[in-house]
């Protein structure tokens, strides 16, 4: 563990650097990409929380990602249009509307975990595949909010003094709030909770059998995997300034699972090593060739066959399994 | 033939009594009509050919399975509709005849995961689960019971079989149970390993009411107060040891009669 938090240590401070690293080598557009990996990496620590330490396989977490982005994107165009949305009138003061998207996520996900993991294995899988896709298909169905085109943010979200228009801002914002969920973390798998959900991904009949009703625990674990995945889709729209539904898509359920898979199922800073190394890849394979996808692929095939727990399998080395 | 024995006038209330107890799977039936009465502090052996429906039963005592019929009632209160979490935090433990262990962890770490359900709601946020002295020490307490605290900080998978097994008892134990049901705690075990097995068990008896499969008969005729026989789900006897082993339906069933006036009962391999 010492040398797991030694390296996390070592990346936070590369993070904390970075934009004046950047600005120092004239590459400051790199902020943006930086604070991308952030917000990836943020909703990938969140859905590793039920994945990694709780054996559950979502793969409907954009819809958590996507729903936070457009309580963001829809308040913020009440604010400007005027109207409002369910007689809430629109805002753009990031102190209400980050609250409200981890909220609303939460209650998405306190609702669709609820009758998910009354499902487990595949089933759960596809339940919440199809969850997602419905939430998917009735924002497409939206013409109000842009339909399948989406919705430009007038703004930034209004942080008061903090301008987070300012890309190198909105940069430590993220890294702020990635650092306050990874503590978080941190302590929550360590303590009973952390324990009782491993306990129930590893043997859920004993725990049963000892004494542990498992439900109430992985609900807790998945509405607030699903709060912080919201927080993520707040961060996202603010970082690209628009909301569309492909923040709800399967495509990005299916992304946070490989950048978890690739930096390592049930490690605590695996996640943030794996979205930057996607991000990275995809940034870097992109500048060769339209096809990045196609080398993506034969990457990630040799990092699960070669590197079970993923890169930070590779950065915490030999653990007793 | 004796049925489930009577609780005698100003005798203590049975700790769990099942009636009726009836669980089909398609056309067979595992447990076909058991009626079983279990006195506090009393060590009742239930033995039965291979699927006479002894996993079965206690999968029903536990809460695992519900029956299709029947009632449970433990100290007094009826537990047939609870489920298996609640049946535990009532005093109801159970082992398995297959090892199921968290075999990620440490011993030392099983048993906190079993200490630690018993102690209720995990909705513990902020407390390392590892440094409390609440957790540690009734799970050092618990491994200690079962001769494993030399091997505490071992992980799972590193234990010898034996061992797998005694922690397999550790994990019941450290919920405190009041009634500990043992399913063939000596299965896969060599003949030096069931012996300190017995002496564990022998060693518990009295402090909490055990009910305990075997196909061990050593095992049974060292351990037992009282022993049912269990066939094709319905219990055919209940009496002491010494009567069991003259039964001659007993011996028809299941102790075999080949052995002829053979005092020691051939031993039957688990499955």
């Amino acid at each position: 563990m010492q040398r797991s938090d030694l390296a996390a240590l070592i990346g936070l401070l590369a993070f904390a650097l970075f934009p004046a690293l950047a600005w120092a080598g004239g590459l400051l557009w790199a902020v943006d990409l930086a604070s991308r990996m952030l917000i990836y990496g943020l909703a990938a620590l969140a859905l590793n929380l039920i994945l990694g330490y709780g054996g559950l396989v979502s793969f409907g977490h954009a819809a958590f990602v996507g729903a936070g982005a457009y309580v963001v994107g829809i308040l913020s165009f009440h604010s400007f249009m005027g109207g409002g949305f369910l007689g809430l009138p629109g805002s753009g003061s990031g102190f209400l509307v980050f609250p409200l998207a981890m909220l609303v996520s939460g209650l998405l996900a306190l609702a669709i975990g609820a009758l998910s993991l009354k499902t487990s294995g595949l089933y759960f899988i596809m339940i919440t595949l199809a969850f997602a896709q419905m939430i998917y298909y009735l924002f497409i169905s939206l013409p109000d909010y842009g339909g399948e085109d989406g919705l430009s943010l007038w703004a930034r979200s209004d942080f008061g003094p903090l301008d987070i228009g300012n890309d190198v801002v909105f940069f430590y914002l993220c890294l702020g709030l990635v650092l306050a969920f990874t503590l978080l973390k941190r302590r929550l798998v360590g303590a009973r909770f952390g324990w009782t959900l491993m306990g129930l991904r590893d043997n859920p009949r004993r725990m049963q059998a000892l004494g542990t009703a498992g439900f109430r625990y992985q609900l807790a674990a998945f509405t607030l995997s699903g709060a912080v995945a919201g927080l993520a889709g707040a961060l996202l729209a603010n970082q690209t300034e628009f909301v569309s539904p492909s923040f709800l898509s399967w495509h990005l359920s299916g992304e946070l699972l490989v950048i978890v898979i690739l930096g390592g199922i049930g490690t605590l800073y695996g996640p943030l090593a794996g979205a930057v190394a996607f991000l990275l890849l995809e940034f870097l394979l992109r500048e060769v060739t339209e096809h990045w996808q196609l080398f993506l692929g034969p990457i990630l095939i040799l990092v699960v066959l070669y590197a079970r727990r993923g890169l930070w399998g590779l950065v915490e080395g030999r653990r007793r399994d | 033939m004796t049925e489930a024995r009577t609780t005698e006038p100003g005798a203590p209330r049975p700790l769990l009594r099942a009636s009726g107890l009836r669980k089909a799977f398609g056309a067979v039936q595992a447990c076909d009509g058991v009626e079983l009465e279990i006195a506090p502090g009393e060590l009742r052996a239930v033995i039965g050919p291979n699927g006479a429906g002894k996993t079965t039963l206690i999968s029903l005592l536990a809460g695992e399975l519900k029956p299709d019929a029947g009632q449970i009632v433990f100290d007094g209160a009826d537990i047939t509709a609870l489920a298996a979490p609640a049946r535990a935090q009532a005093g109801l433990a159970r082992s398995y005849q297959i090892t199921s262990l968290f075999p990620r962890f440490t011993a030392l770490e099983n048993a906190l995961l079993a200490v630690q359900a018993r102690a209720g709601h995990a909705f513990r946020f902020w407390r390392p689960a590892a440094g409390d002295p609440a957790l540690i020490e009734p799970a050092r307490a618990a491994l200690a019971r079962v001769g494993l605290e030399a091997r505490a900080e071992v992980p799972v998978a590193a234990l010898a079989h034996g061992e797998q097994r005694q922690l397999e008892i550790a994990l019941a134990l450290a919920t405190r149970p009041r009634l500990l049901l043992l399913d063939e705690p000596t299965a896969g075990m060599s003949r030096e390993e069931t012996q300190a097995m017995v002496a564990l068990l022998s060693g518990l008896k009295r402090e909490v009411t055990i009910v305990l499969i075997e196909h061990d008969m050593d095992a049974v005729f060292a351990l037992a107060d009282s022993i049912t026989v269990l066939v094709y789900g319905r219990p055919i006897a209940t009496d002491r040891p010494e009567a069991i082993r003259k039964d001659a339906e007993v011996r028809a069933a299941y102790l075999g009669e080949e052995d002829g006036g053979d005092d020691r009962p051939a031993r039957q391999e688990a499955p």
